[in-house]
């Protein structure tokens, strides 16, 4: 019965932890964030904005690696028609020290990325998404004085190699979003590293 | 003379084969896809199947791999199998992969699946993993849970005692 019972609690635990977060349709709260540039982001810093593609991102990552150029390609795409990439490290700079403010930083440099690339510090943002690994995407909508949340997954359907691309996942959704649709699919999933925390 | 030399040449013949047949086991990687892997996740049987999603980039997963290979030794002669399910790039197996499966030692049955569309293949394997690894399955004939997290090796015998018989 006992035993039975540690199942059971980690049974719902781990039911728990999976459900977690921002589902698609709901309304997202702002976040303020400081970018490697010393400043603080805020998603009410884009008055103009129609939306925001959030891409929980990293360093150290070999998948978010894999996708950093696809990355600067979507912002400098996507921010021209109001969808601004805004990447943010969820990670414990403790646990991961190359997801660090300064390793940020330089590679923020070394990759020239047009958009801002923000640090979770305190790990409160990625939680409320419902965010579990790196890279993890999640596409908001303004709906009028609201934001939410309109796609959540993948950016594309392989990693691997950008030019064997078959699903452009993220851009068909923001397609959809510009069109006045719901993304179909509106939720993918994808490989990736997972958020780091101090335990 | 030639005859003693023939029997050493001989002897030697098949210690070198011997040798080289050990190393080819360690030096080898079984890679599959998704089609040719799903069988794993539903084998008809009475052990009690611990599948492992990790890669050799994945800090977590590189900490906990100890703790399934201790439940491996600690089990296998109770039917409980292991299998560890690498999400590595093909690219890295000689360069990495593999020499990081002979410095752990790893003794449980290691395969590599290589199928880089993710989003259609991660439902199949459970509808609510949303690709984080490590991950891992744990099944027999009455039991099915899936778990998107680290493990010690405490946690891990909590869940296999109860259904070892």
């Amino acid at each position: 019965m006992k035993k039975s019972g540690i199942l059971l609690s980690i049974m719902l635990f781990a039911v728990a932890t999976m459900a977690q977060g921002y589902q698609v349709g709901d309304k997202v709260k702002d976040f303020r964030l400081l970018n490697v540039d010393g400043n603080y982001v805020s998603m009410a810093d884009y008055p103009d904005a129609k939306g925001f593609i959030i891409i929980f991102s990293c360093n150290h990552c070999p998948f978010v690696v894999a996708y950093e150029d696809r990355m600067i390609e979507l912002h400098n795409r996507f921010a021209p028609q109001g969808f601004p990439v805004i990447a943010i490290n969820p990670n414990d700079t403790i646990a991961e020290p190359r997801d660090s403010f300064t390793n940020m930083q330089i590679r923020a440099r070394e990759k020239g990325f047009p958009f801002p690339y923000v640090i979770d510090a305190d790990q409160t943002v990625y939680p409320r998404f419902g965010a579990t690994h790196t890279p993890h995407v999640f596409l908001v909508k303004r709906d009028g004085e609201d934001l939410r949340v309109a796609y959540i997954g993948a950016i594309d359907d392989n990693h691997r190699d950008a030019n064997a691309v078959e699903d452009r996942f993220l851009a068909n959704a923001i397609a959809a979003v510009q069109r006045g649709e719901k993304p179909d699919p509106a939720v993918t999933r994808a490989i990736g590293c997972t958020i780091k925390t101090r335990n | 003379m030639a005859k003693l030399l023939s029997i050493f040449i001989g002897v030697n013949i098949f210690f070198l084969t011997a040798q080289l047949t050990f190393a080819d086991d360690k030096n080898q990687l079984t890679v599959i896809n998704f089609d040719e892997f799903e069988p794993w996740l539903y084998k008809e049987t009475d052990s009690i199947y611990i599948i492992n999603f990790w890669a050799t980039w994945c800090a977590p997963c590189v900490k906990e791999i100890p703790y399934f290979e201790k439940l491996y030794e600690n089990y296998n002669d109770q039917k409980v199998k292991v299998l560890f399910v690498s999400l590595d790039f093909p690219a890295q197996i000689e360069s990495r992969v593999i020499p990081f499966i002979q410095r752990m030692n790893m003794q449980a049955q290691v395969i590599l699946l290589d199928d880089t569309r993710a989003n259609r293949w991660i439902p199949r394997v459970d509808e609510n993993w949303t690709g984080a690894i490590p991950a891992t399955l744990v099944y027999n004939n009455e039991f099915r849970q899936f778990y998107q997290r680290e493990f010690n090796y405490e946690e891990l015998e909590e869940i296999i005692i109860p259904l070892l018989k």
